[in-house]
C-alpha cells in the first residue's frame, strides 16, 4: 500500500500556521520526521473498527466535580504575575504594535 | 549502609523518632550530590571532561536554601512535640516540569529558562506538607517530549546511574536517575505515554503511573491533558505507596481529578497474591514497528531476557499462590503508539500554543516588525526541535481535511484499546484479571545519541506501557532482573481502574520473594565505591 505524504508546501503553511519559524536544515529534518511519523499513524487506516465504537476523549470517564463555577477570581498577588512578564508597562503586559492596529 | 541508602519510610521512622534529624538527612544527601551528579544542567554547556561525563547530571536547579528551611521546620517540629508529616526529613526531587513557587521551573525548554511562577502544583505542596525535604528540580525531556531525556535544552542531559554512556529513559530520566543514585529517596515524575514506567525500568527503580485523575494535575505543565498523570518514583514498593498515599485525591483546583476516595495503599500492601489473577498476554511479547514506505506494522521480538524476566515473576507470583491466566488477547495494543502520535500531539499543539514571549519566560532579543513577528521568533528560538516537531504534526492531524482520517479515527481505536482491558478485568468476563503482567519496555537502555534523532524509534521505546495511559489505568514498573550487561529490566503490572493497591500488591509480593536473587545484590556503577571516591 503507498501511503500520503506531508508536501513541502504543505508543511511550510504548517510553519506558518504554527507561528514559528525554521532554519533551513531544521526543516528538512522536521519534514522527514513528520513523514516518518505519518507512516505509523498511517496503521491506524487499516485497523478494523468496531460497529458500535464510539470516540473517547478519555480512557476513563472523568469522575470530578466538574468544572468550577464561571465566575471572576482575583489573584491574589498580580504582581508576582507581571514581574515575571517580559516587559511590561501600567500593570499590563507591554508587546509591539499589532500590524494594521491603530 | 548509609543514610542515602535508607528508604524513604526508614528515613521518615527515625525522624519522627528522634534517631536522626532532618538536618542530618539532608546534609547526607547533599554530600552525596557532591559526589555523584556533577554540573546541573545549563543552557550554555561547557564542554565536559571525561570525570564529568561518568557523572549523573539528574538536575537543572538544586533548592538547597528552600531544603535547608524545610528540614529546620521539620526538626522544630520534633522539639516541639508536632506531626512532621508521613514524610518528615525525606528527600525528593521534582521533575522540572511542576511548578514551585517563586523558583523557576523550566519544564527544560529555553523559552521558560526563567520563569518563576506564582503557585506551587498541588502534588508538589502535598509532599511539602507531609515533611519532605525539596532538593531539587529534576532534568527532563523539554516538555516532556521523548524518551531518553536527551531533548532536554539543559545540558548535559542525565546519565543512566547504571551505566553513564546509557540514558536513563525518559522523559523523568533526572528523576529516576536521582533516586537510583541515591540522591534522593523519591521523586515526583509524570507519565503521558510511560515517562514514569520507562526511565524506572532503565534506572532499576519502582515507577508508578496512577489512574487518570487520581492526582491533581494542577500545576503540572499540560502535555497531552487528556493522558498527563503525575506519579510516585521510588526505591522500593512500600515507598512508592506511601508516597501515592500523600498526593492522591480529589482537588478542586483540577477538574478532572476523581473523587474517588484513595485506597490505604500501605494498609493492603502486604496482603500477599494468593488467589490473584495474573494475565499474561502475547500482545506483549513482540513490538509492531512501522515501514516508513508502506506503513505496513512488521514485528519485531523483544530483548529474550526481558520476556524471561516476566516469565520468572509469573512463576514467582504462582507459587505464592496466584492464578496465573495466559493468553488475555490485547489486540488493539499493537496500534497504542500510531494512536499516541495523533491524540498526543494534537492535545500538545493545543497547550503549546500559550507560549508566545508576551506573559512569561523568553522573549526574543531581536528587533521585531510587530507582535506577530515577536510571536514566529520567540518561538523559533526558545523551543527545540521535538517541541517544533510535536506542535506541527499534531496541526497537521487535527487540521480541517486529516482531522477525520486521524484525530477521529484515533479517538475510536483509544476506546477500543480501552475496551480489551475492560474485557480482561470484566469480573464476569473469560479472564476475571486482577492484573496483567508485561514488560515495561522492549529493551534495556540504550546508548546515548543512538536513538535520539529517531523520533519514531524513540516513540516506540514506549509501546508497553503507552496503552494504559490511553485507557486511564494504573501501572507499576518495577525492578524485575538484569540483563548480561547488568542493565535493569523492568516488569509491569495493570490494573483496573484504581485498583493501584492490586498492582502494588503483586509488586510488593515480588520484590520481598525476590530479595534473596542474586542480581539484587548488584548496585548502580556510580554507587560503587571505586568511582564515588
Amino acid at each position: 500500500m503507498s501511503i500520503s505524504k506531508i508536501s513541502p508546501e504543505l508543511f511550510h503553511k504548517l510553519v506558518g500556521l504554527a507561528a514559528l519559524e525554521l532554519i533551513s536544515a531544521e526543516g528538512a529534518y522536521l519534514l522527514t520526521e513528520m513523514n516518518h511519523q505519518l507512516s505509523s499513524v498511517n496503521a491506524l487506516l487499516q485497523v478494523p473498527l468496531e460497529d458500535d465504537i464510539q470516540p473517547t476523549l478519555h480512557g476513563i470517564e472523568c469522575q470530578g466535580a466538574g468544572p468550577r463555577a464561571d465566575a471572576w477570581q482575583p489573584f491574589p498577588t498580580p504582581g508576582e504575575i507581571l514581574a515575571g512578564a517580559p516587559e511590561s508597562e501600567d500593570g499590563m503586559f507591554a508587546v509591539p504594535d499589532v500590524k494594521g492596529a491603530k | 549502609m548509609s543514610l542515602n541508602q535508607l528508604s524513604a519510610s526508614e528515613v521518615s521512622a527515625r525522624v519522627h523518632a528522634g534517631e536522626l534529624s532532618a538536618r542530618e538527612v539532608l546534609e547526607a544527601s547533599l554530600a552525596q550530590i557532591r559526589a555523584v551528579d556533577g554540573v546541573p544542567g545549563s543552557l550554555d554547556q561547557k564542554p565536559l571532561d571525561p570525570a564529568e561525563e561518568q557523572k549523573v547530571h539528574a538536575f537543572i536547579r538544586l533548592t538547597e536554601d528552600l531544603a535547608c528551611q524545610q528540614a529546620d521546620e521539620i526538626d522544630r517540629k520534633i522539639a516541639a512535640g508536632e506531626d512532621p508529616g508521613a514524610l518528615a526529613g525525606v528527600p525528593v526531587s521534582i521533575k522540572d516540569i511542576f511548578t514551585l513557587q517563586g523558583i523557576e521551573t523550566t519544564a527544560a525548554s529555553r523559552i521558560l529558562w526563567n520563569f518563576k511562577p506564582p503557585y506551587t502544583a498541588t502534588p508538589v505542596q502535598k509532599l511539602i506538607d507531609a515533611g519532605a525535604l525539596v532538593l531539587g528540580k529534576a532534568n527532563l525531556d523539554e516538555f516532556t517530549f521523548g524518551s531518553s531525556s536527551e531533548s532536554s535544552a539543559f545540558k548535559p542531559s542525565p546519565n543512566n546511574p547504571w551505566d553513564p554512556s546509557r540514558v536513563p529513559g525518559g522523559s523523568s530520566g533526572g528523576s529516576t536517575a536521582s533516586v537510583a543514585a541515591e540522591e534522593v529517596a523519591l521523586s515526583l515524575g509524570t507519565d503521558t505515554g510511560g515517562s514514569i514506567r520507562q526511565p524506572a525500568a532503565f534506572c532499576g527503580v519502582v515507577g508508578l503511573k496512577p489512574t487518570y485523575g487520581r492526582v491533581s494535575r494542577y500545576g503540572l505543565m499540560a502535555f497531552s491533558s487528556s493522558l498527563d498523570c503525575p506519579g510516585p518514583i521510588a526505591r522500593n514498593v512500600s515507598d512508592a505507596a506511601l508516597m501515592l498515599q500523600v498526593i492522591a485525591g480529589n482537588d478542586p483546583k483540577d477538574s478532572t481529578s476523581s473523587v474517588v476516595p484513595p485506597s490505604n495503599y500501605l494498609e493492603t500492601l502486604k496482603e500477599g497474591v494468593k488467589g490473584l489473577r495474573v494475565g499474561l498476554s502475547p500482545d506483549y511479547s513482540h513490538l509492531f514497528y512501522p515501514d516508513f514506505e508502506t506503513g505496513e506494522l512488521a514485528m519485531e521480538t523483544i530483548q529474550a531476557e526481558i520476556s524471561q524476566a516476566v516469565q520468572h515473576a509469573a512463576s514467582v507470583l504462582a507459587d505464592l499462590g496466584a492464578e496465573i491466566v495466559e493468553n488475555v488477547p490485547l489486540p488493539n495494543a499493537k496500534y497504542s503508539i500510531p494512536t499516541y502520535f495523533v491524540v498526543s500531539r494534537v492535545e500538545a499543539a493545543s497547550n503549546l500554543h500559550r507560549f508566545d514571549g508576551v506573559k512569561y519566560g523568553y522573549r526574543t532579543p531581536v528587533d521585531v516588525e510587530d507582535l506577530q513577528d515577536l510571536i514566529r521568533r520567540t518561538r523559533a528560538e526558545g523551543f527545540g526541535s521535538e517541541v517544533k516537531l510535536r506542535i506541527l504534526m499534531g496541526m497537521y492531524l487535527s487540521s480541517e481535511g486529516y482531522a477525520a482520517n486521524y484525530y477521529q479515527r484515533a479517538l475510536k481505536v483509544r476506546a477500543m484499546i480501552r475496551r480489551d482491558f475492560e474485557r480482561a478485568f470484566d469480573p464476569h468476563g473469560e479472564h476475571r484479571l486482577d492484573v496483567i503482567l508485561t514488560p515495561t519496555t522492549a529493551t534495556t537502555s540504550f546508548k546515548r545519541n543512538d536513538v535520539f534523532g529517531n523520533t519514531v524509534r524513540m516513540q516506540y521505546s514506549d509501546q508497553m506501557t503507552v496503552s494504559a495511559n490511553h485507557a486511564g489505568l494504573p501501572a507499576v514498573s518495577i525492578p524485575g532482573g538484569l540483563d548480561a550487561d547488568n542493565l535493569p529490566i523492568g516488569i509491569q503490572f495493570i490494573g483496573p481502574d484504581f485498583r493501584e493497591d492490586l498492582t502494588l500488591r503483586a509488586s510488593y509480593a515480588f520484590e520481598q520473594a525476590t530479595q534473596g536473587e542474586a542480581w539484587r545484590a548488584v548496585r548502580p556503577v556510580v554507587l560503587r565505591q571505586e568511582v564515588t571516591k
